[in-house]
């Protein structure tokens, strides 16, 4: 059944929803990227909160105008109009009073939801609310997604890249130092309300499938995610698309290949999902690489330090060290170092002069940066260059007889 | 000094702009609140020389700096560059902000940072040449960090943040130099590369202006001061103007001792 939904074979309404989820899903994965870059992943939540009393705003003009009042087109322009109206509100607050950003972003949250809550109760006292099935716009609802629906949400999520793309330099330049952005000229506060706007984009094309309540984790989970892989933006921008994507594109089909799991909660899962993936088993920022890396490190120091005492002639009393050093084969259970030790030690205790001379020395920098009293020298400098810092040194010391 | 200070406060100040000034600011007042940081402050860059804005923590200097980028708005006042407004001059002005603006764990490389100073030869949708990062790397190697090129910001020294944020200035290949305590916090080999950077711009005719902390070094380094406590103190060459004190009356109370002794023998 698994099998079936990733292939595509639950008919026309499942894949529908699985090419609609991951299109959009590769909007906030790249738009959220820009969002978490600048710091200010948690303002989707407070626009995405307040596109619901433009949703039932729109529902009630269209019904008044006599028109069909779950027209998907005009539904999604009125919760754009009052997404916009909750970040305009949320910009004049940080702006013009003293309230703290997160602050603002409670108030706005609560109050436009309440708000639009208060409507969606009056919604369904009216005649034709009965069947409006607004509520579904809280948690998404794929069920009767239309070819019309996944238009839209194609073509919102296309223009979405689009613009992003044209903009994706001066973004990155605002997210990483804004003064130096704004000193070279660039618009911040247009730049900072064109990525909002994004934001904003994404949220209301993504109402139909996840809802207004869980579109924040797609446009943050797949960002942090993906931060987890690389050190370069460009890069984490593109993996938090493909993550972004997949998640979607995944979630949709499992949610089709049973009844009753829905869409968008399963997708969060999914990509929750990956994100736990990422979190432990990352290479560098990973949990298990830190621990991994820790203890690594805490062996090559006992390593070293035992060998340097050996070269010195001290005694040694750890005993993780003493074991090590057994292990190694470089002393004997007496604790007598072996010939390969007494060589080993000699070596170590001449690389750690050899640190000292680059280390004083401001041409080999880049290379004294990576001392860490562990790592070997031969990794850092070429042999012409130990040549020369042997030369400084002069014929070897310190190796006990 | 003080009179003419007195004297230039409340009426609207003529903008008399020398022909030839990198930089010239007229009764500059910016304030956070409603306390003024700077208060009508007049400034006259003189071209092709380095000069110190110096003043005791909270005098504004940074401020200063700001306002005359355009990032922090000023209440009243003007600031021309070369001649003519900000906005039409910007390409001629590079800004090394403090080091500590930033996050140093964003997801980026040192050539990364020293390529944003070449935003306006790239564009929006502008392809990275060979020759825009060749150009990156040169400005690299006059700071001395072609080495760490490729590394993510986050794994730099101090000191070796600092000289990336010149080389991202210097990318820019402008006229006027603004930098904000440029040495403060850094490594004697980056104090040194620094201001090896900057006498070699002053070399080929460009203007330097810095926020500067270190009183001790102000007389080696620069050919003019600014000293500022929110209101301009002193203005001119060191020689005439670095004095005790034009020194006491920005400083006040606040000079420790200790820099007070230092200064004695600087200025013996």
């Amino acid at each position: 059944m698994i099998r079936d939904a990733l292939l595509l074979q639950l008919g026309y309404n499942a894949t529908l929803v699985a090419i609609g989820a991951t299109l959009l899903g590769v909007a906030a994965g790249v738009t959220g990227t820009f969002l978490f870059l600048r710091k200010r992943a948690l303002v989707s939540d407070a626009i995405s909160h307040a596109t619901l009393p433009g949703v039932c705003l729109a529902f009630i003009v269209m019904v008044a105008l006599g028109g069909d009042g779950r027209n998907l087109v005009g539904l999604l322009l009125g919760s754009a109009l009052s997404a916009w109206v909750g970040l305009l509100c949320l910009t004049w607050i940080v702006r013009n009073t003293r309230l703290a950003e997160d602050a603002a972003i409670g108030a706005v949250l609560s109050v436009f939801f309440g708000l639009g809550i208060v409507l969606l109760t009056v919604i369904q006292t009216m005649s034709s609310g009965r069947q409006a099935g607004l509520e579904s716009f809280l948690l998404g609802a794929t069920a009767g997604m239309l070819w019309a629906d996944a238009m839209v949400i194609a073509t919102g999520g296309a223009l979405t890249l689009l613009l992003i793309l044209l903009l994706r330099r001066p973004m990155t330049m605002v997210a990483f130092d804004p003064e130096y952005a704004a000193a070279r000229g660039l618009p911040v506060t247009w730049i900072d309300l064109a990525m909002m706007g994004l934001v904003m984009a994404v949220t209301v094309v993504g109402l139909k499938i996840v809802g207004l309540i869980l579109i924040v984790a797609l446009l943050i989970i797949p960002a942090v995610t993906a931060r987890f892989w690389t050190e370069r933006s460009d890069r984490v921008v593109l993996l938090s698309g493909l993550l972004g994507g997949l998640s979607c594109y995944v979630g949709a089909a499992l949610s089709a290949s049973a009844p009753n799991l829905p869409t968008g909660p399963i997708i969060v899962l999914v990509s929750f999902g990956f994100f736990a993936v990422s979190l432990f088993l990352a290479p560098s920022r990973g949990v298990l690489a830190a621990v991994l890396r820790h203890f690594r490190f805490q062996r090559r120091v006992h390593l070293r330090q035992g060998l340097l005492a050996l070269a010195q002639g001290q005694p040694i009393y750890e005993r993780l060290t003493n074991r090590l050093l057994r292990r190694a084969g470089l002393v004997r259970p007496d604790g007598v170092a072996t010939d390969k030790g007494r060589a080993r030690a000699a070596k170590a205790l001449r690389d750690e002069r050899r640190w000292q001379v680059i280390r004083a020395d401001q041409a080999y920098e880049a290379a004294a940066a990576l001392y860490d009293g562990l790592r070997d020298i031969e990794t850092v400098l070429t042999s012409d260059q130990i040549a020369e810092v042997d030369r400084t040194i002069g014929g070897p010391r310190g190796v006990p007889a | 000094m003080t009179v003419e200070l007195a004297a230039s406060h409340g009426r609207r100040p003529e903008v008399v702009v020398p022909e030839n000034s990198p930089l010239t600011i007229r009764g500059l007042t910016v304030s956070y609140g409603h306390k003024p940081a700077v208060f009508s402050v007049d400034m006259t860059v003189m071209p092709g020389a380095m000069t110190a804005i110096i003043g005791p923590n909270g005098a504004g200097k940074s401020t200063l700096l700001k306002a005359a980028l355009g990032i922090a708005k000023p209440l009243s006042g003007q600031v021309r560059v070369f001649g003519k407004p900000l906005d039409r001059q910007r390409a001629r002005v590079a800004y090394v902000p403090q080091r500590a603006s930033v996050d140093w764990d964003f997801p980026t490389r040192v050539i990364d940072v020293v390529v944003m100073g070449l935003y306006r030869q790239l564009g929006l949708l502008g392809r990275l040449r060979a020759s825009h990062r060749a150009r990156a790397m040169e400005c690299l190697d006059r700071v001395g960090m072609t080495d760490f090129a490729d590394r993510q910001i986050g794994q730099l020294s101090g000191g070796q943040q600092q000289r990336v944020f010149l080389a991202r200035a210097l990318a820019q290949d402008a006229d006027l130099y603004l930098l904000d305590e440029p040495f403060a916090g850094v490594d004697a080999a980056t104090e040194k590369a620094i201001i090896g950077v900057l006498k070699s711009l002053r070399a080929e005719g460009r203007t330097v202006v810095a926020v500067h902390h270190d009183l001790a070094t102000v007389r080696d380094y620069f050919d003019n001061v600014f000293l500022i406590n929110a209101a301009k103190v002193a203005e001119g060459p060191v020689d005439t103007t670095f004095t005790a004190e034009n020194l006491q009356a920005a400083y006040g109370g606040r000079l420790a001792t200790a820099q007070v002794d230092q200064l004695a023998q600087v200025l013996a």
